[in-house]
């Protein structure tokens, strides 16, 4: 039994009988038992994804309808919810936290036949780039486990990456999505602001986040936007897709298309051979009809900076509620003032959130905010202003996902703000709302890199073909495990 | 000189369901945590879907307070942390940032003052705490989140009160108001809360806090003023502070924690997108807007010559106008809103009355006409009605039942007054001289008709007989 297929095999296989999708879920869950004690993927599993593969069969067989995903077996970040399954944000706060509802994506797959193999590992609460915040322990890359996966969706990236399933849904605050899947090398797409719904998304930064999903190619990517995009009653923030169909033309090519190359991005700190990957890149786009132009979008400069100011400011409110009152882990409220048991609680918190926490505190408070939340307010709206007279010129925008390459377990953890600038590059399509893909491009000492493309809001389905044109041009050496 | 200031928090309860989710406004009777759900609990994950409705009906209040209306409104999260709230976080409005509440500055008049309307918001109520336990040491903290995210409408005044009873009147006509518009019940418990703030000779303002119900409010807000002036008296200062209100001991009550220092560190709900509410809706709004207390009041005596005071007591109260609204023709309008003034309202007085009542427009349509067509006297209406309230009988079943409908003719009636007459000679010679003892045969008469007879009409022929 082949795991590596894409998506659209799979489900191409199973319509055509060539596989049997017991047989596929099946060898997934024995693999996944073969290699996630090392690479530590999952934090929990469904035991029951054999039942619902054979469940699936059955129906196949008889001639029922049948969903899109024809059982593909897909992994899920634990910060979206699936009815009657944990959901921990790889927090020791929501350890025994089983949610009680579905994600709008989930009651989508649902719907589409898919099976959930099991809920993957992320930085707590999604805040991280490591995935070495989960509180249960990092996850390792595939390509050399002394290695980081990036995140916050590492659990995500290692599962798709390592064949312990076909897709994943992630989350992207500041890069969450494309930075594993550049890590790792798979496919990551952050969709533009209210395309999917995050009803059930277990927030960080609400003003700027969006569930996405990671593949093994782009026209994976496309398939699962089909399956998930669009309006959605829950989440007052959806944008009308009217159903597009981001398959439909995804090999249109990139002939005529203007591309800038994001000056900021590819200058100080980046890392030589991430650099000479991305020039290659735009080499090849350039050899497939592109124009590619350097641009300057100077407000990437307080990118970061203005993203740490958001993400705390949001994050400090959203988490605000895990006070351990209504549910949360076992702890007696006997004998506390309100205000002391909140504290107490709390320190179920790990070491991250509980910086984010602090400085959300601070942030936006009054004669501070002046200072720090509203400026950071000002350089989103300039920044976004920029991006937009950028899109009057070019069709897409273009640059490494990382400006580094993925670096060893343990090597940055004490070093927050090293790891902050690593956001550099991927921060801007969540300030400005705008849609970015990271493509798998090169393999350098055995550690991927990526590259990354953006385009303009609810030019999706031109990222998409942009990608796959560049995805096409690349012949990448199979992951060693 | 005395300035007060009041927030009133007004629940939207005529609404279906709560502000962000589909839970229903009326929480009020679920068991304990039964009208919840992800979206209200705040559970991980959940998002606000806002009640456009909610958002409508905010904006009618703001209208009918004259207050300016932005074109587009927003949300703000007001951070804190508190048991009764379930993010940790109420998500209001907020005009900081430019005017984006449901409604900006406004005018309400009370009699020929003005008072003026700061600011309209709407925002989600918590969930309700309740305290159990016979002493501190033993107290328990019960949290019911039924409540939880219900519209409620915040309307700030301006200091324009000058003593409490400008309060009273000006919080009677808004209570009014909003149950005219539609928008709210305040007779529900829980419905009306306020809070005032009260400064005397330019002092420092003081905030009370915890004003359960508006009768309340108007002596909280008494007992505040005597306070700080006894204090000025006493060359005493007045310092700025938030009391609470203490309920059982009816005084104000130094509240010890620091609320006023509280940072609730505002910022945009992005979880909700700008509303546009632009001049088609809000034109759609006015022509759903019910008509105006005032506007009432006119018609019933211009229309009807009904007189004013009786225009004034039926036009203020939703429950009664309605009422006669839909019972009344321009035939019999004097009769029936004589009836609901005189009668009605005596007999159901109590909003546990008007829900048991089983008294309908028809009912009180009848009760007129049969009044008017002289079947049944004026005084025997009281009585039908009271039968009605109780059993929701046909009119004509309870005239018959009670056999009111045997009017006596003035030839019938002058013969039986005749033997009242001839029976109580001695009070008909005190009659001459002393008008009181008239009133005493009429009864008389009355006893023998068993009520039927009209008694303006018997004390008029009584008295022609007597002299
Ligand atoms: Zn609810």
């Amino acid at each position: 039994m082949n795991l590596k297929i894409s998506a659209l095999q799979f489900t191409r296989e199973v319509k055509t009988g060539n596989i049997s999708v017991e047989d596929f879920i099946g060898k997934t869950m024995e693999h996944i038992e073969k290699v996630d004690g090392n690479l530590h993927a999952f934090l929990s599993l469904n035991d029951n994804a054999v039942n619902q593969a054979r469940d699936i069969d059955k129906k196949i067989k008889s001639g029922d309808k049948i969903g899109q995903c024809f059982g593909m077996p897909i992994s899920i970040k634990d910060n979206i919810c699936i009815k009657d399954t944990k959901t921990t944000c790889a927090s020791k706060m929501l350890e025994n936290y089983i949610a009680p509802y579905d994600a709008t994506v989930i009651t989508k797959l649902k719907q589409q036949d898919a099976i959930f193999v099991g809920k993957v590992n992320l930085d707590e609460f999604a805040m991280g780039l490591s995935t070495e915040f989960s509180a249960y322990g990092p996850s390792k890359n595939p390509w050399n486990t002394d290695y980081v996966p990036g995140g916050s969706s590492g659990g995500s990236a290692v599962s798709v990456s390592a064949f312990e399933c076909v897709a994943s849904l992630g989350s992207d605050t500041g890069g969450s999505v494309r930075n594993p899947a550049s890590f790792c090398s798979t496919v990551g797409y952050k969709p533009t602001y209210g395309l999917i719904s995050r009803y059930g998304l277990i927030s960080y930064a609400n003003s700027i986040e969006q569930i996405g999903p990671l593949t093994r190619t782009v026209e994976d990517a496309a398939f699962m936007l089909n399956l998930i995009a669009g309006l959605d009653s829950n989440d007052n923030t959806t944008i009308n897709n009217n159903n597009a169909d981001y398959l439909k033309d995804i090999d249109s090519g990139i002939e005529g298309k203007k591309i800038g190359i994001i000056k900021e991005m590819i200058g100080e700190g980046i890392n030589p051979t991430v650099l000479s990957a991305t020039k290659n890149a735009i080499s090849k786009l350039e050899e497939l009809g592109a124009i590619c132009e350097e641009v300057s979008l100077d407000m990437v400069k307080y990118s970061v900076a203005a993203y740490y100011a958001i993400t705390t400011t949001e994050a400090g409110s959203n988490l605000a509620r895990y006070d351990n009152l209504r549910y949360g882990y076992d702890f007696s409220v006997e004998g506390y003032a309100f205000n002391a048991y909140i504290e107490k609680a709390r320190k179920k918190l790990g070491p991250e959130v509980t910086r984010r926490m602090i400085l959300g505190g601070f942030v936006p408070s009054s004669g501070y905010a002046g200072k720090y939340f509203l400026k950071a307010l000002k350089v989103k709206s300039k920044l976004t202003r920029q991006i937009d007279e950028a899109f009057k010129k070019f069709d897409l925008l273009i640059s490494p996902t990382v400006p580094i390459l993925p670096f060893k377990i343990g090597e940055k953890i004490n070093d927050p703000a090293s790891l902050f600038l690593i956001d550099i590059n991927t921060v801007t399509a969540n300030l400005t709302g705008k849609p970015a893909i990271s493509i798998p491009y090169a393999i350098s000492n055995g550690l991927p890199i990526g590259i990354q493309l953006i385009a303009n809001s609810m030019n999706d389905k031109l990222l998409l073909q942009a990608a796959r044109a560049l995805e096409k041009t690349v012949k990448l050496p199979e992951v060693p495990i | 000189m005395t300035k007060i200031g009041l927030e009133i928090h007004s629940q939207l309860t005529e609404l279906q369901s709560k502000l962000f989710c589909s839970c229903k406004a009326n929480y009020r009777e679920f068991q304990p945590n039964e009208n919840i759900c992800p979206i209200c609990m705040g559970l991980p994950g959940s998002l606000p879907q806002l009640n456009q409705k909610a958002v409508e009906k905010a904006t009618m209040i703001a209208m009918a307070l004259n207050c300016s209306t932005p074109e587009k409104i927003t949300f703000f999260r007001k951070n804190y942390f508190y048991p009764d709230l379930p993010k940790n976080f109420q998500i209001t409005q907020l005009n900081i940032y430019g005017e984006t509440s449901v409604g900006g500055p406004g005018i309400l008049m009370v009699g020929d003052k003005k008072i003026r309307i700061t600011r309209i918001q709407l925002e989600e109520d918590p969930g309700r705490i309740i305290y159990e336990g016979s002493s501190e040491k033993n107290q328990i903290t019960l949290v019911d989140y039924n409540r939880a995210g219900t519209p409620l409408v915040e309307i700030v005044t301006e200091p324009d009160f000058e003593n409490p009873k400008e309060v009273r009147e000006f919080l009677n006509i808004l209570s009014d108001l909003l149950a005219n518009l539609g928008v709210s019940d305040p007779s529900l418990e829980g419905a009306m809360r306020a809070d005032a703030n009260v400064s005397i000779e330019d002092g420092n303002k003081v905030e009370i806090k915890n004003i359960g119900s508006f009768h309340d409010l108007e002596k909280a807000v008494h007992f505040e003023i005597t306070r700080q002036q006894s204090l000025h008296a006493r060359n005493i200062p007045i310092i700025q502070e938030t009391r609470h209100w203490d309920d059982k001991r009816k005084i104000t009550v130094s509240s010890r924690s620091k609320e006023e220092d509280l940072d609730y560190r505002y910022f945009l709900e992005s979880d909700i997108p700008w509303v546009r509410i632009g001049n088609q809706i809000k034109d759609k709004l006015k022509s759903e807007m019910p008509e105006t207390i005032s506007s009432k009041k006119e018609r019933y005596v211009s229309k009807y010559n009904i007189p004013a005071q009786v225009a004034d007591v039926l036009s203020s109260d939703k429950f009664y106008s309605d009422l006669f609204e839909k019972s009344h023709t321009t035939e019999n309008a004097k009769e029936v809103a004589n009836i609901i003034t005189t009668d009605l309202m005596g007999l159901v007085d109590t909003r546990e009355k008007r829900e048991s009542s089983k008294l309908t427009a028809l009912h009180l349509k009848e009760i007129a006409d049969s009044i008017q067509s002289g079947k049944i006297t004026r005084n025997s209406a009281k009585n039908v009605l009271y039968e009605i309230l109780k059993t929701g009988k046909a009119v004509s079943t309870v005239i018959s039942d009670l056999d009111l409908d045997n009017v006596f003719s003035e030839s019938e009636l002058l013969k039986i007054i005749e033997s009242v007459i001839s029976e109580e000679t001695q009070a008909v010679e005190q009659a001459k001289t002393n008008p009181q003892t008239i009133n005493y045969l009429v009864g008389k008469v009355m006893q023998k008709t068993k009520g039927k007879a009209d008694p303006t009409y018997t004390l008029d022929l009584l008295k022609k007989k007597i002299n």
